[in-house]
């Protein structure tokens, strides 16, 4: 239905501020509409100033909550705040119950917030397949901070790092068995921890856990690893150039402990930029982008030149054991792919 | 490729605090295959109108219970249309006497359910609303 001028014809009045813009532009992205990207490249250019948060953790750990409050906090010292909050879309129905603005309800009406509710629309990640390009367009819109929420499963850690620059990872107590129940991974892309609901019982324990994994885990690239008997090193930037995620208690429901946390948020920002690590996470971004970008268009290019119900034969083909997966490629590939 | 899903949000102004049935539409809505962004009870007319902005939606459903319809809708279609939503498909649901459906539809109400209205019933006055067939 859009028409190139449709498309282009947001563009300056969502650089001029207009919501309306922004939320069909939005839409546009998400959709992905004939002039997406048309759309997309005419907003580029006007890219790469906002901060983008990311805030990940188990389902019912306090995500949206802490996501209202950090935006209060965010809003306090003058900063406009863009918000995406993804949940799942039924893989049965295609449709999506989207419900984490019912916990965003102190931002209504504050004109330096906007809040989208994005749907996964089957990507797997915790993220939407157009999160990052949604992104761009509040990025775009001028948003100083821009916080990301993701769904509470999945690899939903490893999507938000790469699309974030600085890594929220939300864990709560009462999850069981707390070294349990703090997943695999999150040691490698949290750049903060949150443990939040610490009116509960075993607030402190879960404290304990993670500063445990910390100290057992091995350094990785940028982040640090405390020298052990020593107690616990300070949390933040390292001498050595590294980061240790600090770990901070929050009651989000009362505002307790988040304007450490956004101060945090804030540190790391600047840790980024002083160590040029900055520009490698831009970079990494960028790279990620551009390797979705490419398989999803390299495997529409492909599959557009196979014969109807191709693919399903060959399928047939490789589960009657006729032929082996691998072979099967090499075979579509010399037949149809790039010359 | 264009992969267009039809947006509702399902909203429940006024002052009472009951949601059940807002969340069973809520829910069904999502079974159909639609995105439904639920913001929960006690909403003022310029959240709801905020909210349907930011969130590009094409339907905003209201459930009101509290008998206040005559004074909400009004008031939240009017917020609508001043932000340029022209066509934003407003329904409503709850406990409507049968003499305020035709005022109601004059202010611009698209659809009117009361009570013992089926799922069914939204559900496909959506779709034909959105020029959507109904799958086989
Ligand atoms: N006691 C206590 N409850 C909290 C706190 N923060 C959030 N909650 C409650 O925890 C529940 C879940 O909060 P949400 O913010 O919806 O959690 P979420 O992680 O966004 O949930 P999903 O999006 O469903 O994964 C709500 O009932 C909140 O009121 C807290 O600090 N303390
Ligand atoms: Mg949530």
């Amino acid at each position: 239905m859009a028409t190139q001028d449709s498309v282009t014809g947001l563009v300056e009045p969502l650089l001029a501020g207009n919501r309306r813009a922004l939320a069909r532009a939005i839409s546009q992205v998400e959709d992905e509409a004939a002039d997406s990207h048309a759309l997309l490249a005419a907003l580029y250019p006007h890219t790469g100033r906002s901060h983008i948060v990311g805030v990940t953790g188990a389902p019912g750990t306090g995500k949206s909550t802490l996501v209202n409050a950090l935006a209060r906090a965010f809003r306090g010292e003058g900063k406009t705040v863009g918000i995406i909050a993804v949940d799942p879309t039924s893989p049965f129905s295609g449709g999506a119950l989207l419900g984490d603005r019912v916990r965003m309800r102190d931002l209504a009406g504050d004109p330096g917030v906007f809040i989208r509710s994005m749907a996964t629309r089957g990507s797997l990640g915790g993220l939407a397949r157009a999160t990052g390009d949604a992104l761009s367009v509040l990025d775009a819109a001028g948003f100083d901070r821009i916080l990301v929420e993701t769904v509470g499963v999945g690899q939903a850690e490893i999507d938000i790092a790469a699309a974030a620059h600085t890594t929220v990872v939300v864990e709560a107590p009462g999850l069981g068995d707390e070294v349990q129940a703090i997943k695999a991974g999150v040691l490698e892309i949290a750049d903060v921890f949150a443990v939040n609901k610490a009116d509960r019982d075993g607030a402190d324990h879960t404290m304990m856990a993670l500063q445990m994994m910390q100290g057992l885990a091995p350094a990785t690239q940028g982040h640090h690893r405390p020298a052990s008997g020593h107690g616990h090193a300070e949390p933040g930037a390292q001498g050595d150039g590294s980061w240790l995620p600090p770990i901070v208690k929050t009651v989000a429901v009362r505002g307790e402990g988040v304007a450490q946390l956004a101060g945090w948020i804030e540190r790391h920002r600047e840790y980024l930029a002083a160590t040029g690590q900055l520009s490698r996470r831009e970079e990494a971004r960028a790279a990620n982008t551009l390797d979705h970008i490419l398989r999803d268009r390299l495997l529409a290019e492909l599959t557009q030149r196979l014969p109807d119900g191709y693919l399903r034969q060959v399928a047939g083909e490789i589960a009657r054991r006729e032929h082996d997966p691998y072979s099967v490629v090499d075979r579509i590939l010399s037949a149809y792919g790039c010359p | 490729m264009a992969d267009r899903k039809i947006r509702v949000l399902v909203a429940k102004p006024g002052l009472d605090g009951h949601d059940r049935g807002a969340k069973v539409v809520a829910r069904a809505l999502r079974d159909a295959g639609m995105e439904v962004i639920y913001t929960g009870i006690r909403q003022t007319p310029e959240m709801i109108a905020e909210a349907a902005l930011q969130e590009d939606v094409d339907v905003v459903g209201l459930s009101i219970l509290s008998g206040a319809h005559m004074a909400l809708c009004p008031r939240i279609i009017e917020l609508l249309r001043g932000q340029g939503l022209d066509d934003v498909v407003v329904l409503v649901g709850g406990i409507i006497p049968d003499d305020d459906v035709a005022p109601l539809r004059e202010m611009g109400v698209k659809g009117v359910f009361g009570p013992g209205t089926s799922t069914q019933d939204i559900i496909d006055f959506i779709r034909r609303e959105k020029g959507e067939p109904a799958p086989a």
